[in-house]
């Protein structure tokens, strides 16, 4: 399914998730120019009325920060990142982020494994497809790969990688594995 | 009152709740934009808009995504995407989907993003 419009700009879109300070600002930072973007969502569609004279709808709102960055692989095509939101109350901006995504990055803190369960278990469901980076903090205690793909009790396909997110060497192999990843979930598909 | 009105004040934020710029509207008419949809600015603009719409058709003169324009504008994605919708309406701006050839992108393109990552 090439495409025939070659001339067409391609924006792809990865995101970036994990639980709240395990690195996923550092992360986009290495790899790419960082922006914040200013997300000021409603918390809850029950009870929004749609009626644009009143002007009232959707009160209940709060302002978001959502880290964006942009690599420009050449001119025309383009791969956006996106660092999810780390708590799970805004959840409700993931459906919309995770739409026609590439895949995405959970980074893991080995000293806090349970925070990015809820990430795993929501790539798992939509079917998105996913790798696990263990950012390796200096006083982590080094848990091999194969604990952690226990631990999260992960499909065998899913890679796991040990990294650094400060480095962009080693933010740019965790990005590879999962291009590489999504491409092989894309030809197992077909 | 000046002739550039300054709506934001360094201490307290902005002036203007940012939902005031559409009109306390949250959501778009018709299909949601998605934050790498591409617009681009069409045709010239007429009279009657306000500056941020003016903004938006500026920023997009060459195409650029919808995550962009609010970074550029640094305006909420919510408020950017009433606006954007508006203006769409208006025949203002052309919005290219992201996801036009399907969900997935293709082989050839993943393999193109795995080498330009390599030669990063």
């Amino acid at each position: 399914m090439d495409s025939v419009l070659s001339e067409d700009p391609v924006a792809l879109k990865i995101l970036i998730a994990g639980g709240f300070g395990v690195g996923k600002t550092t992360l986009v930072g290495s790899i790419s120019e960082i922006k914040p973007l200013r997300t000021e969502e409603v918390l809850s569609d029950i009870g929004v009325a749609v009626d644009d004279l009143d002007g009232v709808e959707g009160k209940t709102t709060t302002t978001v920060a959502m880290d964006f960055g942009r690599i420009t692989i050449r001119e025309g095509l383009v791969v956006y990142l996106f660092g999810t939101p780390g708590q799970e109350r805004f959840w409700f901006m993931w459906d919309e982020l995770s739409y026609g995504a590439l895949g995405a990055v959970v980074i893991a803190d080995t000293r806090r494994l349970t925070d990015c369960f809820p990430s795993v278990d929501y790539f798992e469901q939509r079917g998105t497809p996913f790798v696990v980076a263990v950012n390796c903090f200096d006083d982590a205690s080094k848990h091999s790969v194969e604990d952690v793909r226990i631990a999260l009790d992960l499909d065998p396909d899913v890679p796991v990688l040990l990294c650094d997110v400060r480095r962009r060497t080693s933010a740019k192999e965790v990005m590879i594995a999962l291009v590489e990843h999504s491409l092989r979930t894309l030809t197992s598909a077909n | 009152m000046s002739e550039t009105p300054q709506w934001l004040d360094e201490e307290a934020g902005a002036f203007v709740r940012p939902y005031a710029l559409t009109r306390g509207r949250t959501r778009t008419t018709g299909e949601t934009l998605d934050l790498i949809a591409t617009v681009s600015a069409v045709g010239d603009p007429p009279g009657g808009l306000g500056p941020e719409q003016l903004a938006i058709l500026r920023a997009a003169r060459s195409p650029i995504t919808v995550a962009d324009v609010a970074v550029e504008l640094d305006l909420p994605v919510g408020v950017v995407r009433v606006l954007l919708g508006d203006l769409r309406d208006h025949g203002l701006i052309s919005v290219t989907s992201p996801n036009a050839e399907g969900p997935r992108p293709s082989e050839r393109i993943l393999k193109e993003v795995i080498n330009g990552l390599r030669a990063l």
